[in-house]
Parts: structure tokens; sequence; C-alpha cells
């Protein structure tokens, strides 16, 4: 028995050492042949494909795969395959960040993509700084500390295609006030997380800039079940609508309870309610009257949108939500940006990401801002029976 | 007032649900002295085969909750004889952990197979709506209360009209007497395994139906709100968990109602160490005093 563990460990060591070696080798290869032009370039893909936040991850992946598929089968960047090295965070930041590390330290990956969402990539931003490889996020909307930090200054590896909350909750305050003639609004957020806080501020400090009033503030935390109590307490009161902060897990459950109590008012949300399963957890007969924020809709009558929504469909079998159509996006801007910096060098590639000028993508048209913020539109859904049936487009402040 | 009414009602449908599981935690104690962590995992594994008999099996609401009340029936089975069996002369500390060490083993082997992601419910109750002098009662909250009633009163059938439930409450009196007088305690145990588990099954199916949305840690929190229930109605008596449950499902909606919905959890919780302190017999619970 000692004998066999023995072997084993020694076995162990050989294998570690040898693998060590070639991994080493290949860094000085591409060291010392810098001007040898390479043949693939790997990128890496941090998401949340398990977990609680796992619709996020695995649609924002399918999108990304889509992408590099394309541009391996029409030859690639510039001849150089795409190589992307997927793994999985568990929807875990501690996790996020250690896979961060593996795969800048051992993967030697031009850049990472992702996590999804906010709390995931923020976990991450130190390793980034610390490894200097740029890393975006298709879909991380916190207000601070994603791309510039609490100093004010911009971090400067990191980048997001997406618009942030303070935007989200602007916009459908505004579309609360304006488009639905809204004077009282209720909200119910979810106190858990720092998207719905954020997006609360902003929609309560928008409209009561509008003459608004905010009736009731209700709170819930995430895995919350049974709304009935507090969309009993509120039905009391005189509202026009609801704003309702938060992730499609508890947003359709509270949509269902309050449809079922005979809340008939309007309910706003952001782009936390996009997945399929808001709509089988509330049911298409309460899905009525249901409007929130997105980065892109499926209505869209731009050619580009609609090339990628046969494409997608025709190779998943299933509609694109936002999140597959960010993913897509994220995986185009990155290989648009490696082509332009012509090498696989991250510090090249960080400042062709900077230097974005009017990239072209399913989710809008976009320049990157000096704040590693997209300067692009927003898009207002509405939905009748659980299906996309209204979108208005709200451009950039 | 009709605002309080619909709020009890909220209130009596989300605590039948305590009752439910709460039945199970009193029951286990009663009998062996232990707090059985991993019950609140087994509603959750109850809602799960309740999910799986409805989607797969195209079956109906009275078949899926027969058939996941026999499987958690012999889940519970299974956990005792596996998990508390052997440790049934160690320490209480030894097998409290071991209870512990079982829940987490439950939500994260139903993880890995499921996934994490909620599920949603296939619809088979219809969603139908009363209006009472003003107060909204959904038909499935009245399925609810009568198939929690129903159990109940089955329950109270069994532990004073048969044999097994004389059995069971000779073993909760004093083990070693029990077996002096030529009472199986090993199998009385399972019985009360049994039977509790499949309440907690129950429960999950109805909670399943109700709130259409399931999840691999959906046990946890009911389970500890359904431990104070237990607590509060006195550990170890039945009736007492049925008035805990109900109680403190009433007490829930009503902190969420008039007062603010952020400190619902800490009101329960809190609720918990005054009884500790005030009464920690709970309400019905019997002052034995410890045998030396």
């Amino acid at each position: 028995m000692k004998k066999i563990l023995v072997l084993l460990f020694t076995l162990v060591c050989v294998v570690g050492l040898v693998t060590g070696c070639g991994g080493g080798a290949a860094n000085e290869n591409e060291n010392d042949n810098g001007d040898v032009a390479a043949t693939e370039v790997k990128i890496g893909i941090n998401y949340e494909l398990t977990g609680n936040v796992a619709s996020y991850g695995e649609s924002s992946v399918k999108g990304i795969m889509m992408a590099f598929d394309e541009i391996n089968a029409a030859g690639g960047i510039d001849g150089m395959k795409i190589v992307p090295i997927k793994v999985d965070n568990k929807s875990d930041p501690a996790e996020a960040t250690s896979l961060a590390t593996r795969l800048m330290t051992q993967e030697d990956v031009v850049a990472c993509l992702g996590p999804a969402t906010s709390g995931n990539y923020m976990a991450t931003i130190p390793v980034a700084m610390g490894n200097e490889i740029p890393i975006i996020s298709a879909s991380a909307t916190a207000d601070e500390g994603v791309t510039v930090d609490k100093k004010g200054n911009v971090n400067e590896y990191v980048f997001r295609l997406c618009y942030n909350d303070t935007f989200q909750g602007v916009t459908m305050a505004n579309f609360a006030a304006n488009n639905l003639s809204a004077k009282n609004a209720v909200i119910i957020q979810d106190k858990s997380s720092d998207y719905a806080e954020g997006l609360a501020k902003n929609f309560i400090s928008t409209f009561e800039g509008t003459g608004g009033t905010i009736v009731v503030q209700e709170g819930y935390v995430a895995k919350d079940k049974d709304f009935n109590a507090i969309l009993t307490k509120i039905k009391g009161e005189e509202f026009d609508v609801i704003f309702l902060p938060g992730y499609y897990q508890e947003a359709g459950l509270v949509i269902k309870q309050a449809r079922d109590l005979g809340i008939t008012a309007p309910v706003l949300g952001a782009d936390g309610f996009d997945s399929p399963v808001l709509l089988e957890l509330a049911g298409a007969d309460a899905l009525n009257d249901v409007y929130f924020s997105n980065h892109y809709s499926s209505l869209d009558k731009d050619p580009k949108v609609q090339d990628f929504i046969a494409a997608y469909t025709e190779k998943y079998g299933v509609e694109p939500n936002a999140f597959n159509a960010l993913g897509y996006d994220l995986g185009n801007y990155i290989a648009d940006a490696i082509k332009r910096a012509g090498s696989t060098d991250p510090i090249a590639v960080k400042d062709a990401l900077a230097g974005t000028e009017n990239f072209v993508g399913v989710t809008g048209s976009f320049s990157m801002g000096a704040d590693h913020n997209p300067v692009k539109s927003i898009v207002v859904i509405g939905l009748k029976d659980g299906v996309q049936s209204t979108s208005v487009k709200v451009g950039p402040k | 007032m009709e605002q309080f009414l619909q709020q009890v009602v909220n209130g009596i449908s989300l605590g039948s649900i305590y009752a439910l599981i709460a039945l199970g935690y009193t029951m286990v104690y009663g009998i062996i002295n232990l707090i059985n962590f991993a019950h609140g995992d087994v509603y959750m594994i109850g809602a799960y085969i309740g999910f799986a008999a409805i989607t797969y099996a195209k079956l109906g609401f009275f078949p899926a909750l027969v058939i996941t009340m026999i499987l958690c029936a012999i889940l519970g089975v299974v956990i005792e004889r596996v998990a508390y069996k052997p440790l049934r002369n160690s320490t209480r500390i030894a097998v409290l952990i071991t209870a512990i060490g079982v829940s987490l083993l439950l939500e994260y082997v139903m993880m890995f197979f499921v996934g994490a992601e909620v599920r949603s419910y296939p619809k088979v109750l219809s969603g139908e709506v009363f209006h009472l002098v003003g107060v909204v009662i959904n038909i499935q909250q009245i399925y609810i209360v009568v198939t929690a009633i129903a159990l109940m009163i089955l329950l109270q059938f069994i532990v004073h009209k048969t044999k097994i439930g004389k059995a069971m409450r000779a073993v909760s009196v004093d083990q070693d007497a029990a077996q002096l007088m030529g009472i199986k305690v090993d199998s009385t145990i399972s019985y009360t395994f049994a039977i509790g588990s499949a309440f907690a099954g129950a429960a999950g199916v109805l909670v399943g139906i109700y709130y259409n949305s399931i999840d691999p840690l959906m046990g946890i929190m009911p389970g500890l709100k359904a431990f104070i229930a237990a607590v509060f109605g006195g550990i170890g008596s039945i009736p007492g968990a049925m008035i805990g449950g109900l109680s403190i499902g009433i007490m829930e909606t009503l902190v969420s109602g008039y007062g603010n919905s952020m400190y619902r959890d800490a009101a329960v919780f809190a609720f918990l160490i005054i009884i500790l302190i005030l009464k920690p017999t709970g309400l019905l619970g019997k002052n034995t005093r410890e045998k030396v």
C-alpha cells in the first residue's frame, strides 16, 4: 500500500514538472518570437454557468460562442483562430476571482470576458489590474466600482458594453412619468442586491424630480417566495405604477401574486427581468402592462438585428434574449479590438478597446467613453400576455 | 378591516405550511430528542418529487401528493437508518452535527442533479380566485389549508387511536421501559421519521404549486421557521406544532403588512429568543425534569 502511494506521489510530481515545463516553453516561444505571427489567440470566458444567476451566464456564453464560431469560420482574426477557454465561476465572487487568476497566469489569455453580474465582475477587477490583462463584461451594470474606482480614477483594464444602473433608473422614472402619466409610484425592491439599490435610488430622485410621489417603499430579500403580505399592504394605497427593481426569480413571483390579489397597475423593472424564467414563474396572464428597460429588443427592425435573430434561432432553436445579444456583441467587440491592435499583446488590445469608435452591434452602435462605459441607447420593452409587444428606444444622455 | 382579514388569510396559508413542517420536527424531537435539521431538505426534495410526478409522469394533484408522501417517508426512514441510528447511544451533539451534515448533503446532491436554477411548477390546480366580503382567496390557498388540516386530523388519529401511535407515545415517555414492555423501539422510531417526512413532502408539493417556484436551497428558511414554530408550540407537542405554525405565519404577514417588511425575519427570530427566555417549554410543552 505504502509503495503504491509513493509511486502515485512520484507520478504526480513528474506530471506536474512536465506540464509546468511545457507551459513555460510555450511562453518563451511567444515572447522570443513576438514578430512571428501567432496561429491562435486565447480568450478567457469566466461566466456563471451554474449557481443562482446561471441563466445570465449561460445566455451570455451562447452569444459569445456564436460570434467566435462565425469569426473562426470566416478565417479568424487575421488568420488567427480564436480559442475560447471556458470556465464556470458557479455564480460565486471568490470562485470568479480565482478562475480569473488562473486564466491570466496559467492560460496566457489575451483578455477575459465576463462574469455577467456586477458583484462577480467587480471581484475580478484587482486580478485584471494586477496582471495587466483587459477584462470586459457585457452586462455588469452597477454604478460604482466597475470601470471607475472609488477615487474616480478609470480602471485602465476594465471595460463594459452596457449602460449603468443610473441610466436605467432614470429612464424608467421618465418613462413612468411621461409615457404612463404616473403621479404616484410604489417601490418593491430587492434589499439584498446593490443592483436593485442603485436602480431604486435613481428612480426615486428622477421620479420626484418630475413632480411624482413615492407612496410606499417596500423591500424583500433574494429567495423570498411569499409577497402577499406586502402586496396586500400596498393594495390599500393609491398609486399608478409599481417599480420593481430586482431579478427575475423574485420579480416573477411578485408579479404573479400581485395580479392574483387584483393589483392591475403597470409594473416597471430593469434588465434583471430579461429571462424566459420570468414567464414561467409569473404565467402569461399576469404579464400584462409590464415594462422593463433592456439592452436590445427582438422587435427592432434594424436588418443587423433581424439577421442576428435569424442566425441565432437557426443555431440554437430559440429566439435570442438580451444576454445572448450582449454576448454576441461582446465576442465581436473583442475580436474587432484584437484586429485593430494588430497584435495579441494585452496592453495593445486594451488601447484598442479604449479607442473604439462607432462599433456597430446588435445591441446598438456605440463609441467607448473616456470612463470605459459605452455611449449607447436604451430600449424599454412592454409585455402583453408574456410576449414582447412594444419597444421604445431612448437615446444616451 | 378588509386588509386585516386579507392579511390573516395570507398568514393562515403560509402558517399551514410551517405547521406541516413543524410536525416532523416535533415528532422526531418528542421521540429521540433530536432536532432533525435535515427535515427542511426533505421538504425540498418533496417539492422536486412532486414536480417530477406532475411534469414527467403527468399525474394530477392528489396522485402526485400521495406518491411524494410515500417517497419522502422512505427517504426519512433511510436517513434515520443510515445517519442517526448508528449514533443512538452517542452524545446528543454528535447526532445534531450529523443532522446538519445530512442537511447539507441533501441540498448539494440535489443541486448537482437538478442544478441551482429556480424551476417553475407545472399548473395542476387552477389559480381561480374567490371574492369573499372584499377578501381575495385563491383556490390554491384553500387546497393548502384543507390538505394541512386533513393531514393533521389523520396524524391525531394515528397517534391516539392506533397501536403504532400508542407505541410512539410509549417510546417518547421512556424508551427503555417501552422496550421492556415488548415495543419494537427501532421500528417505532422509523415510523415516526416516515410520518414526519411524509408531511414535509406534502408541504413541499403544496408550496411548489402555490408559489410556483422551487430550488435546491428552498428548505433552509422554512425549515428554520418551522423549527421556531415547533419551539413556540412546545417541542414534542403535536397540537403545539400546529398552533405554533399558524401563529408564526400570521405573525410574519402582520409584521410585513403593518410594520416594515424588512423586519419580518428579524421579528420571528427575536420571538424565538423571547420564548426561550420566558417559557422554554413553549405554549403546550410539558415541564419535565431532566432525569439524572
